[in-house]
Formats: C-alpha cells, structure tokens, sequence
C-alpha cells in the first residue's frame, strides 16, 4: 500500500506551537481523507523549527467506488417532478433512469449513480491546498510581495516549499501536484540552516528521516528531547552534578534546535547569593539553559547547560563563551534586583499615609514594599477596589479566620499584610513566577516570624487538584482569606465564570478553599462569612464604585418610586418586600435592598462550592451523588468538612450488606408510597403508625418493624446531632431485617383500609428516619 | 564575502563602533537601500521615523536603511549600568515588501559585520513585536547570537492601526550590545568608538558618558512637567489641527508635518513617564491619545502620492 509524505517547510515556528502544529496537520489530513472514503493503516506528524511533516501509510491508491440509488417519482407523474428528480440526480434524460415495481405502490423511476473512487493523488492535492489555507494557526501572518492584495496566504512565519510525495515501497513514488500562493509541490527538502546547503530530493518517508539526519535536521521532537536529556545529564553527571529537570523548558529548547548540541558554561560563584529560584528564572526565562545542582548537598551550582544548534569549529568555545557573558549580565540584573529590593525606597516619606493606613513599618524594607502597592494604587479589577484596599480586606478576613483554623489573629494578619508586598519589587517584576517566593524571602530577611515567611509563600496554594495544601494555620488563614476575598469579590459584582470561561480563576480558588478546609479538618461557617464579606464590598466606597452594584443601591434611593433600576437587579417579590420596607423608612429599604443582595450571593455561591465539591469527589473516583444525597433538598450545609465526612460515612455504609439491603428497602418504600400518595394524597400517610392497630391486627413482622423503628430513628438523629455519622449509619443498619422481613411477609396494599393506611404510615416512617441521614431518593442507582 | 575584508583595520566592525554603523550602511546600500539619516527629532525606536512608519504603508516599494539615535528616557542609569542608556543608536532597515529571503540577506550582514556562521549559533526565537503607541504589530523574532539578543526581525501586519499591504520586512539592529559583542567588552563604556587605539583612540565613554549623565538628571529630576504636560497637549492639538486644515478633497497635503507633533507628543509622554508624573490608569489613556494620531497620520498618509494616491 502506498504512502503519502508531507513536509511544510518555513521560517521558524515558534516552539510553543510545534507539537500542536504538528498534531493538528495530522488530524485535519487523515479527517479529510478519511471523509473521502480512504482508509488508512497509520499516521504520524513531526515538527522542527523549519518544518511540519506528516506520513501517512497504508493508504489506497484509489477510494472505493460509491453506488447509490436515488428513488424517483412514480412513473407517470406530473412532467415538473419529473424534471425536479432528472436535475438532482444528475440524469440528461429518463432513459437513463431504471423502473423499479412495487405491488403496492406501483411502478416508480430510480436512478442508479455510479461514482468511481477518486484517484488518491487527486483527492490528496484537493486536500493538502484546503489544510494549508485553514490551518488553525494560533497567530497567523501575511509576507512578500504577495501580501499586496488581500486574501494572500497566512502561515505562521513565510512558507516556503512543500514536499509531497505518494507511492508504493516498490516503485518511484509521484510528487503529488497542487500549487498554493505560487509555492508548487515537489520533491524537495532541505536540511539545517548552517550545516547544509541546496535541495536534497526526496522519495518517500523511509529516505527521508536518514536524509535529513545527515543534513543534521533530527526530525522527531522526542527524540531531540532525549538526545538534550541525554547529554545534559552525562555533561552535568561528569562534573558530579545533578540536572535540576525541567520538562517545559526541554520541550520548548527541543523547539529551538534541529540540531541539538549542549554544552556547559559556567558563572561567577558570588552570584550564588542570589536565591536559587532567581538564578533557576532569569537563566531559564531569559537563555533558556538548564541549571544544576550539586548531587550531595542540592545547592545549586555556579553552571548551567545550553542547548546550540550548531556543531561549532571550535567546540563550541566561542558559543559557550557568548552564552557565560549574557547569563552574567543576567546575573549581574538579577543581584541588583535583588540587592535594591532589600534596601530602603528613596520615597519613604511619601508612603506615610499608606504606612499608616495598613499598620505598617517602614523601618522594613517589605512594608515599605506594600505601602508603595498601596500608594500606586494599582487597580486589581475596576469594581473591586486597588490592590492595597484588596490587602485590607484579605488582612481583616484573615483575622477573623484564625481562631478558626488555629492560628494566631495577629501572626495570620500580618502575614496577610505582606503577602502581596513583593509584587512591586524589582525581582518579581522582572519573573512574575518568584511571586510569594521572593516575598518570603525578604521577609525572612527582615526578621518576620516563620509562619508568617511561610504564609506568605504558601497563601497561593494549592494552585491545582494535585499542588500541596498548605498546613501552617498561618498559612491556611491567609490562603483562605485570599480566595474567599476574591470569590465573594468576584460573586458580590456578578462576574461569574460561565461555561468555558473563567478568567480570575474561580473555579481553581473554590477548589483551593474546598481542599484547605477539608484536608486541614476546618469547621468554616462559609454563609456566615459570605455574608459578612459580600456586605462589605456593597458597601465599600471604593474610587470605582460608579461601575458596582453599590451605585445601583444609591441611585435606587431616588429611584424607588419609579422602581426601574430595581427592576434590573430585583424580581418582583423583592421588590414588593423592598418596598414594603421603604415606606416604613429609606434606610430600611436599602438594608433591606443589601440583604438580599448578600443572601443571595451567598446562596449563590453556596451551591457553586457544592457544585466544585461534586466534581473534585468525581475527580477523586469518588461517588458525587452522594453529595446530592447529603445535601438533600433545600440546599443543604455551607460545612464543607462535614458534608465530605457524611458523604464518606455513607459511602462506607452503601458498600456493606446491610447498606445494599436498606437501599433497596428504601426504594421499594418510596416506590409504594409514591404510588399510593397519588391515590389517597401527599402527606396522606404521614404521622405516626397506629401501635395499637399493629398490636391488635398487625403480623409479626410488622410489629417488629414499628419497634426497629422506634429504636433506630431516635438513635440515628442522635448521632447526626452529634455528627457521629458512623453511628447514625450503623443506627440505620440495625433496620435492616426488620425492613427485609416486613417486605418479606407483609402485604401493604390489606383490603381492611385501617391496616393499609397504618401499614404506608411505618414505611413512610422509614423513609423519615433515612432522610435525617441523608436522601436516599438522590443516591443512584 | 564579508564586506569587512575591503575596510581598513580602523573601519573594521569587530574593532570599531563606527566601523560596524559604516559597515551595515555599505552591506544594505549595495542591497538596493536608500540610505536615509537619522530623523531630527526625539524618538524612542528607528520605527518612528517617518522612513519606516509612513513608508510601510501603502503599495508603494521602499527599500531604505538608517542608523536613528533612540530616546528612552526612563532606560537612563546616569551611565552606571553596562548595558542601560536613554540614549542609544539603533540601525534600521526596512524592506517593502520583504524579499523571498529576507532571512538569509539578514544573516549575511552579519557575516559582513564578523560573525563567523560556523562558529556562532544563530537562533530565530519567537517575538511577537507590538509598538501600542504607533498602532503597529508585526510577527518575527529576535535574532540571538550565542544567547544574546542582537537583532529584531519582524514582518510588519499593522501600522498606524492599518493593514499593511504589501507586507514590510523590519531589521533592527541594536548597534550598542552588538559591538559589546563583537569587541568582546562588558560595558558600553568601553567600546572602541573609531577604532583607532594609543592616543588616538576615542571610546564610546568620551563620547556619550556626559550625555548620559545630564540627561538621567533631566528626564529622572528636572524635566519640568508641567511645561511637559502642555506640550503634550499642544502638539496633539497641532497634530489634529494640521490632519484637518491638510485635508483636500480627495488627497492630504500636510501628513509629515502633523506626524512630527505626534512624535513630539510622544516623546513629552516619554519624559513624563520617565519623571513618575503618570499613573498606571493614565499612562494607558496617554498611549491611546498617542495612536490616535499616529492612526491619523497614517490614514492621511495613505491620501499622499508617496501612500500610493493616484
């Protein structure tokens, strides 16, 4: 079977889009082709900085052949269906279409059309011009003398020449003919940039990667990788060193290089008091060299390793030698970033104000740092204040929350005060990266208690499901303080992240607060908070408050009588109770307005946590029905900690027998009440069964579920009282044969009435004593 | 061939500043390129000059090269950093439209200029350039030599906020860190400027170290902005005064005069940032005042036999 080869060659792509370049050329090639009919045995797309190449084998030579009928109108129909019918399907005349019988409908035209396959060089050279048109290029551009008229091709960089070859193993493949903006198809490739010179020809993929290879183009992207991986480590393991490995950076290098050469350089060692973490970023971001580290002790070295793209005359001296002068003047930047951010701002006297303000010492090189945040007012969003009011808030909140999580209010407020205060140094303006490492650093200069260091850097976390939740109590205040400030932030002026879309990470901070609580044990009173937080934003006056909820309230003031601005935010029951209260007073309307702004945002975002709780549990394998199942109707607890310890009790309780068994007996209980109430009414067998009747009347079975009943469901609610939810599930087993014996023996539907109505009483009493655990309705299943 | 090999020992770019500003001016002039000089007004990049930011728009071919002092007053470091300054030359050439292989051209101006391919690793990395205050962007990259920076390569998609048609290649070369490179010195300071040496020999300290050293007090200290802040607003005012009263019919007559104010527009802006006068909030609605005339101007441009009207 023969193969196709496709190589686009260009200008340098950059490394960031390779590898998707590579794989979206594939998709789209073997998509189309696979639209046409043609069937392929495997496919494999490559990238260099110059090229995209793509290899397709097994295909056919030519597509199957396609028949299809077209049914007609009966014979003898008017003349236009006729016409109508010979026009779609293509027909000059009815003699070319067939009659075909049917004893029912009678006699009817068909057209019977035959398509030959298309030849696969020919369905290859429609395909490859339309891939290359539309290519999904992330950034695409125009060039030369082309792009004077409008609709001239867009690549990423200027494409020069594609090579397209077809054919079998066996015989001289053909270059498949297309042009596409004046660039003809052939056979043609050419190798590296400096270590190859002129057109190498090409017959099909197996020549072409040796080829290439001694035109010292490495065509796979991994296996550049590995040869870089390779190297580095036996470079850095020869001078009793350890590679610090950084998989973006190697596939981005991988990216730069056809050719990958590394070799060793080397710094300055008074650079090594510079944080390692600053040495790693300027050298990474800026040269794109690995760093190392000393195998024994893991400090890093004074060497880092660059990947050339070139097997220099020299062996690269004068490459090396280039490379130790840039990372030293790097170097040299970052020292002065570094020496500068731990010395004084020359304008201290002008930060007295906001010194003030945020309780902060400007003896301190990093209080001046949050008092300069303050003082620029940088605008962390438009209707949410500055960043220096956002500090105030996270500080107060912070605060509030630590004798909640066990921290100390004063050592949990200020490190919430310096938590943002390196953002404006010299260091995290250069590598936004470092921020929160960098401002533990300054703060371990100055003297600032562990925890506090600590908080600082750890507040961010956890950034992901699998980062590491910070555990410092310390820490965890500030980082619940920081993301609840801008949940409730973000809630408060209703940018919501819809769909795809969440720009402030929402949905991360959510997950963050979900995993400090819960991995940390933390009782949080979330609705409580919200409310507290979503108030004071309301009724914040920050410089920007015009665009904010807040100014709809305050012209609502003038507004009420006319009621069209509470219109937009409120619904007409809110209203009525808004109105109701102004009357009474203005002031007690806008309370009143407030308060159902903060309930609302709180309910709101209530069940957004509840709602990420579902899928970090789905995400952990866990079963996220039970959420439903605890959380039971009416929205349920805003304790995020014990909502997950009743999920996982019930969890726990639903894999044992008795579990099972009681689900089962559950549903059968629902199923016939459900049935019932629809003939005698909801609520019609609600209270409780009739003892007596069941003592007098009743089968064994039954009197000995009344008494289970009696027993478990005090003892249930008990435990749920005492947030044992062990034991309130283990209450609830002990239901269980008294349950199974009842369905066993007993025939709910009695034909006396008394004992049918008493008999759906005690089930509805079980489905009572399960719904104090948790709605076994909800469980699936 | 390098170009190098016809200078004599003093004009030879790995010794001498000027030799290396004379050598790329012969490489491009032989390659078709009018040689303009510098602009005579204050600019932040060689793409301000109205040689490149006129010139790209419109249909009309422009082969052009020039060396334009550029103004950054905020980069100023009263001459004590190696590699900092308010002021420093840029070498700029502008190819419309750009030739099939503008990349090679490229590299072989710098083997002209001494960089020897079999030794140095030449890299294209990717650099999405954007000049908000001339409403430009363009894709490319910069041009590194062993690491380092040494050029800025764009194809020119947008200026002055329109398409350009055709396409423009941008050479920028930043003359100062490349011969640190190739005289293979730490500092700007110490560059040989003419290339001679003993008494004869003047470096770019003679040269420019005062300068550097006046002007971070001007644009750090002294700059009087409120005199800065009126003459931002009266060259805008000029700038849109002269697009209106240039406008004839179907043609603009005035477009160059009224790009200068927009440079000055600019450079005041420059100086004002540089003195700490403008906030983050304001400093966004300044750059946008700025493109709005240099969108002006490039609009009238396009009305100007030299844009392409007939």
């Amino acid at each position: 079977m023969p193969d196709l080869l496709l190589e686009l060659f260009s200008e340098e792509i950059p490394a960031r889009m390779q590898r998707k370049a590579a794989e979206d050329l594939r998709k789209l090639v073997t998509d189309a082709l696979v639209e046409r009919g043609l069937v392929y045995e495997g496919a494999k797309a490559f990238a260099t900085p110059r090229r995209l190449a793509l290899h397709i084998a097994g295909l056919p030579v030519r597509g199957r052949d396609i028949r299809e009928e077209r049914k007609g109108p009966r014979v003898g129909a008017p003349e236009a269906a006729i016409q109508g019918f010979l026009k779609a399907a293509g027909l000059s005349s009815l003699d070319q279409a067939t009659i075909i019988s049917d004893p029912k409908k009678g006699d009817s035209y068909v057209a019977i059309i035959e398509k030959p396959g298309q030849e696969t060089v020919a369905a290859i050279a429609e395909i490859v011009p339309a891939v290359i048109r539309g290519f999904p290029w992330p950034k695409s551009m125009r060039w030369g003398a082309a792009s004077a008229a409008g609709a001239s091709l867009r690549w990423v960089r200027p494409l020069h020449s594609i090579l397209c070859t077809f054919g079998a193993e066996t015989e001289e493949p053909e270059v498949v003919p297309f042009e596409v903006d004046g660039i003809v198809s052939s056979n043609i490739t050419y190798g590296h940039r400096f270590h190859s010179a002129g057109a190498i020809p090409i017959k099909r993929f197996d020549d072409y990667v040796p080829s290439l290879e001694k035109a010292k183009v490495v065509l796979d992207a991994d296996r550049r990788k590995e040869i870089i991986l390779n190297d580095a480590r036996t470079l850095a393991f020869a001078q009793g060193l350890e590679l610090v490995e950084d998989e973006g950076l190697l596939e981005e290098v991988a990216g730069l290089v056809e050719w990958p050469v590394v070799l060793m350089g080397s710094f300055e060692e008074r650079f090594l008091e510079i944080p390692g973490e600053a040495i790693r970023a300027t050298i990474r971001a800026n040269q794109k060299c690995f760093v190392l580290r000393d195998a024994a002790t893991g400090a890093l070295a004074n060497r880092f390793l660059l990947t050339a793209n070139l097997v220099a005359s020299d062996g690269g001296k004068v490459i090396t030698a280039g490379n130790e002068r840039v990372v030293r003047a790097r170097l040299s930047d970052a020292a002065y970033f570094f020496a500068t951010d731990k010395g004084d701002l020359p304008d201290l006297d002008t930060l007295e104000e906001s010194a003030g303000k945020l309780g902060l010492d400007l003896a301190k090189p990093l209080d001046q740092r949050m008092a300069k945040l303050d003082k620029l007012g940088v605008v962390f969003h438009a209707k949410l204040g500055t960043q220096g009011e956002r500090v105030q808030r996270i500080a107060a909140l912070a605060r509030e929350l630590a004798p909640i999580v066990g921290a100390d209010p004063d050592l949990a407020e200020r490190a919430a005060k310096l938590a943002k205060a390196d953002l404006p140094t010299e260091m995290v303006g250069e590598f936004p990266e470092l921020q929160g490492l960098m401002g533990r650093k300054y703060a371990e200069l100055q003297g600032e208690h562990p925890s506090v260091c600590a908080a600082i850097e750890e507040h961010y976390k956890p950034l992901g499901p699998s980062d590491r939740v910070p555990t410092d109590p310390v820490s965890a205040a500030v980082a619940l303080a920081d993301k609840l400030d801008t949940l409730v932030g973000f809630w408060a002026i209703d940018e919501k992240p819809t769909g795809s879309k969440d720009p402030y990470a929402l949905r991360r901070a959510a997950l963050g607060v979900i995993r400090l609580v819960v991995e940390n044990g933390v009782r949080l009173p979330l609705v409580d908070v919200v409310k507290n937080r979503a108030k004071g934003i309301f009724e914040a006056d920050y410089h920007f408050s015009k665009y904010t909820f807040l100014s709809q309230l305050n012209t609502m003031r003038e507004l009420f009588r006319d009621g069209e601005v509470a219109a937009e935010v409120f619904s007409d029951d809110e209203r009525k109770i808004i109105d109701e209260a102004y009357y009474r007073d203005e002031d007690a309307g806008v309370d009143t307005a407030y308060g159902i702004l903060t309930d609302r945002c709180a309910a709101n975002l209530l069940s957004f946590f509840h709602d990420r709780l579902k899928v970090m549990l789905r995400d952990q394998g866990a079963r996220h029905d039970l959420v439903d199942a605890v959380l039971g109707e009416g929205g349920g607890s805003d304790d995020l900690l014990l909502i997950t310890h009743r999920v996982a009790a019930l969890a726990r309780f639903l894999e044992t027998q008795d579990g099972k068994s009681l689900l089962a007996g559950y549903k059968r209980a629902a199923n016939i009440l459900k049935a019932e109430e629809k003939k005698d009414g909801e609520g019609a067998f609600s209270g409780a069964a009739d003892l007596q009747l069941i003592a007098g009347a009743g089968l064994i079975e039954e009197k000995a579920l009344a008494v289970a009943l009696a027993n478990a469901t005090p003892a249930a609610a008990a435990a749920v009282a005492q947030e044992d939810y062990e034991g309130a599930m283990a209450a609830l087993a002990e239901l269980r044969p008294a349950v199974d014996a009842f369905f066993d023996q007993v025939t709910v539907n009695d034909p006396d009435p008394a004992l049918r109505v008493n008999r759906l009483k005690l089930l509805n009493q079980l489905r009572e004593a399960t719904r104090a655990v948790a709605d076994f309705g909800r469980i699936a299943g | 061939m390098a170009v190098s090999a016809t200078l004599p020992d003093a004009m030879n770019p790995t010794r001498s500043f000027q030799g290396l500003l004379l050598t790329l001016q012969r490489f491009w002039a032989e390659r078709g390129c009018v040689i303009l000089q510098p602009y005579d007004m204050e600019v932040g990049a060689g793409t301000s000059h109205p040689g490149t930011m006129l010139r790209s728009l419109g249909p009309r071919p422009w082969r052009a090269a020039y060396v334009q002092p550029s103004r950054r007053p905020k980069d100023g470091r009263y001459g004590e950093n190696p590699n900092r300054l308010q002021h420093y030359y840029q070498f700029q050439v502008i190819l419309k439209p750009n030739p099939p292989n503008l990349q090679e051209l490229y590299l072989q101006s710098l083997e002209a200029i001494g960089i020897d391919m079999k030794l140095h690793d030449i890299r294209f990395v990717e650099d999405d350039w954007e000049n908000p205050t001339l409403g430009a962007w363009g894709l490319g990259w910069e041009c590194w030599c062993d690491g380092m920076e040494v050029s800025q390569f764009t194809y020119f998609q947008q200026v002055a906020g329109i398409e350009c048609a055709p396409v423009s290649g941008e050479l920028t070369y930043g003359l100062e860190r490349l011969a640190c490179y190739l005289q293979n010195v730490e500092s700007i300071m110490e560059l040989n400027f003419n290339g001679l040496e003993g008494d004869e020999k003047v470096s770019y300290r003679e040269v420019f170290l005062q300068a550097e050293q006046e002007y971070s007090r001007y644009n750090f200290e002294h700059a009087d902005t409120a005199a800065l802040f009126r003459r931002f607003a009266e060259a805008e005012a000029e700038c849109r005064a002269l697009l209106e009263k240039g406008e004839s019919g179907e043609r603009h007559l005035m477009v160059q005069p009224a790009y200068d104010q927009c440079l000055k527009a600019g450079h005041s802006f420059n100086l004002l940032d540089a003195r700490g006068v403008i906030s983050v909030t304001e400093r966004q609605s300044y750059i946008l005042r700025v493109r709005e005339l240099a969108k002006a101007c490039g609009a009238a441009w396009l009305k100007t036999a030299g844009g392409g009207a007939n």
